[in-house]
């Protein structure tokens, strides 16, 4: 079952066309990377998945309906998003800014309910922010920053959860932290993940589904194991790669690559 | 923690504080002047009226209403610069800096250059179609292609626009030989508020006020920046358009009360930001208190030195406190 995705669906700014004529569909529970070089579209097609860019033709689907046909707080009950490195709110504590995932379930003024709260604080116990929810965003590591906005997300408490580039000016360990969160997500709540990585290694391991971007059109998609493929990852990276199996996972790995020529790859 | 953090004053506590400091201010301030008035007769002159006695007229028909007028035009001046910081994630931003004033004093001239006698109801709707031009101006110069809107070139634009608003504002007044009241315009200054004054602008400003507050929190959530408002389900066009319109009614109403006054909208919400965090929820009401409070003080000192223009008494703190905020890069709080 598919219950996001989109048909035919062309997008770009102006008479720009970034991503044309493209239908993708997005599996229920699974963790989907979408990976390819830098101004292949895939922030675009995250962007226009999550309804927050309008496509110029085609459509995107949530339970067959069209999510740009419907209203933006209706969309937000079902879909959260975590922009790439979201605007630091100063002086918010991180216990308020969690708060405002509710905001898609409130009416009126926004008085928080009793399972506001509830939702709240399970965000919080969650992402392991719970401890802090009385500091200030200011105060708090890029780490840490990085879980009170997927707190943020979780609040909401959708089925369907975007994420851009979340692991971004992160170091390694916390890399790991926010993808093991984001994997135990998926695993215990169901949560349908659809995310842009950089790292492909990190694409693989976390992963179920795979989607490569080239040109604004999907190279491959499926399957991690049958998308990390050598001929794929030229065609998308114009890299030549050696493929092995990662020994604790069991899932594939690039041990190494290198440009496959020494022209630079067209845009 | 001993650091001392800003946004950590407890807020029902700051809230009352600047209240109390208001009323205080008022009562100073009806009681200052040239004739010497003692307490009591304020209350005498509010609650036991005799118009015959002339320091209850004194009190009444000029000392009341122009505090009161001094009071409204800080509290629509404050939050209309709260409002716009907010949707122009703007620390710079102010009424005066984005053109509404210089707008509002435009549209003004021509009414009094081609309506000499236009009732203040007119003259209100005059300002707020000025600020709407001035400010719809500035902000689409302002807007950048691709997320929101860029700080500086808001205020270079605004910068331009005004120059260019006062210009022609001086222009009409030379053809049309209102140099006069023109002076008394740019500079800005509360002493001629009268009843009929607030009858029509308090009720404008009352109701604004209130929408901006019940709209508070999407304020604080459309500061996130506009990709999360929107994940959130915010209607961002929405939210930003009616926000901006009440903030320009309010900045054209003030002008049309007092003329310009600049930097009460730039400085009163960073202090209160300061004080209380960024949560819309606090700032507006805040700001609102904190700016009656500024201009009533501010008026109430020029009044000392002899008849200043309060628009210089602000300007006065407001233009080291701009650039001060310019140096640090006009960063939000």
């Amino acid at each position: 079952m598919t219950r996001l995705k989109g048909e035919q669906v062309t997008i770009g700014y102006g008479d720009h066309v970034i991503v044309d004529n493209l239908d993708v569909q997005i599996p229920d529970g699974k963790i989907t990377s979408i990976i390819g070089p830098n101004g292949c579209g895939k922030s675009t097609l995250l962007k226009a998945l999550s309804r927050l860019l309008s496509i110029k033709s085609g459509a995107i689907k949530l339970d067959n309906a069209d999510i740009h046909a419907q209203s933006t707080k209706e969309i937000a009950k079902k879909i959260a998003i975590l922009p790439q490195s979201p605007e630091v709110a100063d002086g918010l504590t991180v216990g308020e800014l969690v708060s405002y995932g509710r905001f898609p379930h409130q009416k009126g003024f926004g008085r928080l309910s009793a399972e506001d709260k509830k939702e709240i604080d399970w965000a919080m116990r969650v992402t392991g922010t719970y401890d802090f929810r009385l500091r200030s965003i200011n105060d708090l590591s890029g780490g840490q920053r990085q879980r009170v906005w997927i707190a943020m997300a979780l609040a909401q408490r959708t089925d369907i959860i975007f994420l851009d580039e979340p692991t971004t000016y992160l170091d390694i360990s916390h890399q790991l932290e926010i993808l093991e969160l984001i994997t135990q997500l998926n695993k215990e709540q169901g949560c349908t993940i659809i995310m842009v990585l950089h790292d492909i290694n990190q694409a693989v391991r976390f992963s179920d589904h795979l989607i490569t971007m080239k040109n604004g059109d999907i190279v491959a998609d499926g399957d991690t194991e049958d998308v990390l493929t050598k001929d794929i990852l030229e065609k998308v990276f114009n890299i030549d790669v050696e493929i092995s199996t990662d020994p604790r996972t069991g899932k594939p790995m690039l041990v190494t690559y290198d440009l496959c020529k020494k022209s630079y790859s067209e845009v | 923690m001993t650091t001392k953090r800003k946004g950590k004053l407890n807020f029902t506590a700051t809230f009352s504080i600047a209240c109390v400091l208001l009323i205080i201010a008022l009562m100073i301030s009806i009681l200052y002047g040239d004739a010497k008035i003692h307490l009591t007769t304020i209350f005498e002159a509010i609650f036991d009226y005799n118009p015959k006695n002339q320091q209850h007229n004194i009190i009444s028909e000029i000392r009341i209403p122009r505090d009161i007028g001094a009071i409204l035009v800080g509290v629509a001046l404050g939050t209309s610069g709260a409002v716009i910081q907010g949707v122009t994630k703007n620390g710079l931003a102010d009424p005066s800096l984005i053109g509404l004033n210089s707008g509002a004093a435009f549209m003004l001239a021509l009414t009094f250059a081609f309506y000499p006698t236009a009732p203040f109801l007119v003259m209100m709707f005059a300002g707020f179609i000025g600020a709407l031009i001035g400010g719809f101006i500035v902000l689409m110069i302002g807007r950048s292609r691709s997320d929101g809107f860029n700080p500086m070139r808001i205020i270079l634009a605004g910068a331009a626009v005004s120059a260019l608003l006062t210009a022609l504002s001086q222009g009409v007044a030379l053809l049309f030989r209102l140099n006069q009241s023109l002076t008394f315009w740019s500079a800005g200054g509360v002493s001629g508020t009268t009843w009929n004054q607030l009858m029509w602008a308090a009720p404008f400003i009352l109701v604004s006020l209130v929408i901006i507050v019940s709209m508070s929190k999407q304020l604080t959530i459309l500061n996130l920046g506009e990709t999360l408002a929107k994940g959130l389900g915010q209607n961002v066009a929405f939210t930003r358009g009616i926000t901006l319109i009440l903030s320009m009614i309010l900045a054209g109403i003030a002008v049309a009360m007092v003329g310009q006054i600049a930097f009460v909208g730039l400085m009163v919400p960073h202090i209160v930001r300061y004080l209380v965090g960024t949560d819309y929820a606090r700032v507006i009401p805040l700001t609102a208190v904190v700016g009656g409070l500024l201009l009533l003080v501010a008026d109430t000192i020029a009044r000392m030195l002899g008849e200043a223009p309060v628009g210089a008494i602000i300007s006065f703190i407001g233009v080291p406190y701009f650039l001060y905020l310019v140096k640090r890069g006009g960063r939000f709080s």
